[in-house]
């Protein structure tokens, strides 16, 4: 009998226990760790894709291999002070110091496979060991991507319904990070440390998304300091992303160091954090000046910024990535065109017409663009952004919006713009694509395009079914998920057959065009119709993300 | 439902984009070394020489013929599907098939061509079939069936050889699925037609008659051998010969020409075994050497017997208890003994025994992943001729992972699930950890296949790796035959698991 009433005590206790837990906050994070215990399909998603990284090693590589493996030489067998003026190779040193120094880690490494590659006078050196590390560094330090994928899938928001894992938005959300297929062509086959890179980007967003969930990330304020680091940390090692430097600048000024608002939303002068504003600033200046520091105390500054900003190039890479400029080179062309058919033009300077290769281009009717020219526009384009997340925040989600805007416009009118930079635009939508219908629309357009126009980076014949396959998947699969996700067609019929068309003029270029006779006097009018058409669709999605940020909010402020 | 076309594409989309990049591997690390290319030079010969001489030149060493130079050793379909090839190839570059002058060509367009030809060949035989057996034939979910197709198609030893080391096996294969379909879905004469191709096509689907026939027979049993059982009989054997006519057409005006086609189809001049082979003999020769003190007369002989004894007991079982289930289990122990005890028994063999292997990955999971491992290791010799260690290094991982894990196989390993329990009554089995095993023997695999890259071998022993790894891929082979005959014999009357809906 004894024993049955202490059964019964102890089931009581328990059922107490349990209605507390159920009452109070805890019983959220019960809830996250059980649901976290179901996380097992992560590193299955995460393994697929680096073993499949893993073939892709003896695929082709472009010069970008020599480069990297020049930078791993140079790191490793000069002194720092001579870094930034080696120049035995062509392919100098053009990444700020903290990628040196990443790439002088690697060098380590990379002297257990094969000492010859670390010698700056072998030009071009591509011995099996060579390739196999340089690989390998690659799927390596994409750890730093999976982790940072995580951490954005556990960040997204989630409405209730369906329970079936392969709808959920952050098991969407992971397939199009990791699976991204820019990333597998550009990092994997083309070869360069773009998911190191991102990986870094991404962690540092998601730390400023995950501000505001208490209960599960307890140190609220922490995380934008850790942010703020981490961007400071990528900034160092690549500065192709000081284009985005203004939205984290203007957020973490306007939501962190300012801890109140106003009643109308507008910001309140004198709720300025001091002490946010100080440690902000003294983590910023002490990564950058780890970096720069030693450079400067040499009097080298001069030297590494002229290496970091070649304005040399010309306003367009050698295929025209996608953008405005693709579309004013055209307009440029057309008008001689049809000035020297109607008489109306005389004397016109008969250069640059073979499309893509040419470096400097020369306009001949409209204005020609100068560096500075671009970066007025860029900055221009940048700054109603920047202001409308000034005015009202909308949050981290706004944050990210204003980010992925800045990205796009930095595409859009930037000097000697590659076509793999549109990547630093599709993988932050791809975290608002899976909370809304309307990021997820343009994500479609964005992507679709984006990926499509970086089908001339691999130009041999074996990688052709690799890269059709690698974009059909992606492709189909971002297609019908996001689909199911928001239950209904997410794009309307101009957009379906907008996208149709990237199919037809993908058969007309590599198909029907090498049969007509023209092939050989215009042999790059091919490429030149890809970037203006997959620029249409670029501009397209830069105008509608432009107009979802500068539209006023109906909702409530988001968290 | 419609999920799971989600994940079915995927899946489809995922196991063409492996064999893509299994294709693209430096395959030709022998390249530029004459005459003797490999398979991938013997196909592209067949084609040269089928295109360009008449039929009842193919098989006959001629002047323009030299059977010596990989001479055509395979059934009149193989020879049939060369001709095609030759005749597009002839379209696309008649230097690709030009008589005499074309031996040894290699373009890297000329690559492109041959493999795009197996892709076509097993996107239009291989995978269907694949895809067909899953959702017809197997049990469960429709998430699992996918998480079988995706598991099957991934299958690294078949993808290794024909996109790797170059072979056309996803077409005899795939005819010999569709004979199982056949059967399985109860239109015997489509299935017996299907497999009368298969063996045509290549002449190692023997090792898989057996069942076909017995299973065949046992159902005419069954259904009376004095009324509809005859007449089905009758039916399947007028099939068979239709089909066996109708391939063999243009031998047939000459018995002479069928015998010379029948002499290089079954080369008993080759000896016991070539190579380095996981089988019997073998690893037998480690200890006696079979091969040098018994006369090839006997040699043929023993292995013969060995062979018939080893396939029986799983084919008089199957006679007795025509099932699905029976059938699949007689496939594996019939190819297998083959594979085991026959004579020239190549490495690559092996992959007769894991398509039926593959079919049992739904229902016993644990021993079928831990067979297909081993088979894709024992072919490790070959791949690490071919230069093809570190495909072969990701894909077998990738599917130990990807097996263990969307099959659940670890969970799945109790008694009961292996169908061992009829066997408990009578005798004592030992209670062991069977997923530790696994993995030890795993880890065991992956520890030669580095050893192997890695380390040099000692002097006085130049074929130690290559032996170490048939005899330790042989003891699996034996175990699972064992097993796997357990399985079969030791059938329970009432077939079919009792709790039909499992937990997902």
């Amino acid at each position: 009998m004894r024993s049955a009433n202490q059964i019964e005590r102890r089931r009581q206790r328990r059922r107490r226990r349990r209605r507390r837990i159920l009452s109070s906050g805890l019983y959220n994070t019960v809830m996250a760790a059980s649901t976290a215990d179901s996380w097992s399909w992560f590193p299955a998603l995460a393994l697929g894709v680096s073993f499949l990284k893993c073939l892709m090693i003896n695929s082709y590589h472009s010069t970008d291999f020599e480069v990297h493996r020049n930078w791993l030489a140079i790191t490793h067998s000069l002194p720092v002070s001579k870094w930034y003026h080696e120049s035995t190779s062509e392919w100098t040193l053009d990444y700020p110091p903290l990628f040196a120094w990443f790439e002088y880690g690697l060098s380590h490494v990379a002297q257990h496979f094969d000492k010859k590659m670390l010698v700056v006078q072998n030009l071009g050196y591509a011995s099996p060991a060579t390739v196999l590390f340089q690989r390998l560094s690659v799927i390596a330090t994409d750890v730093v991507f999976i982790y940072a994928v995580r951490e954005c899938c556990r960040s997204v928001r989630e409405e209730k319904g369906s329970k079936d894992l392969l709808v959920r938005p952050y098991f969407i959300l992971a397939a199009l990070l990791l699976w991204n297929y820019g990333l597998l062509i550009v990092d994997h086959i083309h070869f360069q440390y773009n998911g190191f890179l991102c990986g870094i980007l991404l962690l540092s967003v998601a730390r400023h998304l995950q501000v505001g969930n208490f209960i599960t990330f307890p140190f609220e304020q922490g995380r934008h300091l850790e942010g703020a680091f981490l961007f400071a940390v990528l900034l160092n090692l690549k500065h192709i992303y000081l284009y985005i430097a203004p939205a984290y600048g203007i957020f973490l000024l306007r939501s962190y160091c300012f801890t109140k608002d106003n009643t109308d939303g507008s910001v309140r002068w004198s709720s300025l954090s001091l002490v946010r504003l100080i440690a902000l600033g003294s983590i910023v200046i002490s990564v950058c000046a780890l970096s720069f520091g030693p450079f400067i105390a040499m009097g080298q500054l001069p030297q590494v910024l002229s290496r970091l900003f070649p304005f040399k190039r010309g306003l367009c890479h050698a295929y025209w990535a996608p953008n405005i400029w693709a579309l004013y080179n055209v307009v440029d062309k057309a008008l001689s065109v049809l000035g020297l058919r109607l008489k109306l033009l005389a004397n016109l300077p008969k250069a640059s017409m073979t499309g893509g290769l040419v470096q400097e281009f020369q306009h001949s009717v409209l204005p020609s663009v100068s560096p500075s020219a671009t970066l007025i526009c860029t900055l221009v384009s940048i700054l109603p952004a920047v202001l409308s997340i000034w005015r009202c925040p909308r949050g981290a989600r706004g944050f990210l919006r204003c980010l992925v805007v800045c990205a796009l416009c930095s595409f859009m009118f930037g000097w000697h713009v590659h076509e793999k930079a549109i990547l630093m635009a599709i993988l932050p939508l791809s975290v608002l694509a899976v909370e809304s219908r309307e990021d997820a629309g343009i994500f479609l357009m964005l992507a679709t395009t984006g990926h499509y126009s970086l089908f001339p980076l691999l130009f041999t014949a074996t990688e052709m079914p690799t890269k059709v396959l690698l974009i059909l998947l992606f492709t189909l699969y971002s297609f019908t998920s996001l689909k199911k996700l928001f239950r209904g067609f997410l794009l309307n019929t101009l957009e379906v057959t907008y996208l149709l068309g990237l199919i037809a003029v993908e058969i007309i270029c590599e198909v029907v065009y090498p049969l007509l006779p023209w092939k050989q006097t215009l042999p790059f009018v091919t490429l030149l119709a890809k970037s203006v058409y997959c620029s249409l669709g670029v501009s397209y999605s830069f105008i509608r993300l432009y107009l979802s940020i500068l539209r006023p909010t109906d909702k409530p402020k988001e968290l | 439902a419609v999920y799971h076309s989600i994940s079915a594409l995927s899946s489809l989309h995922v196991q063409m984009l492996v064999k893509m990049l299994v294709c693209m591997q430096p395959v030709f690390l022998w390249a530029g070394k004459p005459p003797m290319f490999g398979d991938y030079e013997a196909q592209r010969h067949w084609q040269e020489i089928t295109y360009n001489l008449p039929v009842h030149e193919w098989y006959f060493n001629t002047t323009d013929n030299n059977l010596n130079y990989w001479g055509l050793d395979y059934p009149p379909l193989t020879a049939y599907h060369s001709l095609l090839c030759g005749h597009v190839a002839s379209l696309i570059n008649p230097d690709w098939v030009e008589l005499h002058t074309s031996q040894g060509f290699e373009s890297s367009a000329h690559k492109l061509f041959m493999r795009a030809t197996v892709l076509i060949a097993d996107l239009l035989m291989y995978v269907p079939a694949v895809v067909l057996y899953c959702f017809y034939l197997s049990e469960g979910s429709n998430r699992k069936k996918v998480c079988l197709v995706l598991c099957i198609l991934l299958y690294p030893g078949l993808i290794l050889i024909d996109y790797g080391h170059f072979q056309y096996n996803s077409i005899s294969l795939g005819l010999a699925l569709w004979g199982v379909l056949g059967l399985g879905l109860g239109w015997d004469m489509l299935g017996s037609l299907a497999f009368v191709l298969a063996v045509n096509y290549k002449q190692m689907e023997l090792y898989h008659s057996l069942p076909f026939f017995c299973y065949l027979l046992g159902k005419c049993f069954k259904q009376g051998m004095a009324g509809r059982g005859l007449f089905l009989l009758v039916k399947i054997a007028v099939t068979v010969l239709v089909t066996f006519t109708l391939c063999w057409l243009p031998f047939l005006t000459d018995p002479g020409q069928v015998l010379q086609v029948l002499h290089r189809l079954f080369p008993v001049g080759r000896g016991l075994f070539e190579d380095k082979v996981a089988n019997t003999w073998c690893s037998l020769n480690v200890l006696i050497k079979i091969k040098t003190i018994l006369s090839t007369d006997t040699q043929l002989y023993l292995s013969l017997a060995a062979t018939l004894l080893a396939a029986l007991p799983s084919s008089i079982k199957l006679l007795t208890k025509p099932t699905l289930w029976q059938f699949k289990l007689a496939l594996v122990n019939s190819s297998l003994a083959f594979f085991l005890f026959s004579f020239q028994v190549h490495e690559k063999s092996i992959l007769l025994p894991a398509l039926p292997v593959c079919l049992l990955l739904g229902d016993l999971p644990l021993p079928a992943v831990w067979f297909l491992q081993a088979s894709t290791f024992s072919m490790l010799p070959l791949f690490l001729k071919d230069g093809l260690f570190v495909p072969y290094a990701v894909t077998s991982s990738a599917f130990v992972f990807y097996s263990v894990y969307l099959l659940s196989a670890l969970e799945h390993s109790s008694e009961e699930e292996l169908r061992l329990r009829p066997v408990r009554r009578l005798v004592c089995l030992p209670r062991v950890d069977l997923g530790r095993i696994f993995y030890l023997s795993v880890a065991a695999m992956a520890g030669l296949s580095f050893m192997s890259v890695a380390l040099a071998p000692p002097a006085r022993l130049p074929d130690l790796f290559p032996l170490l790894v048939s005899v330790f891929s042989f003891l699996h082979f034996l175990g699972l035959l064992l097993y796997f005959n357990v399985v079969q014999i030791a059938e329970p009357p009432s077939p079919r698991r009792k709790n039909p809906k499992k937990t997902e």
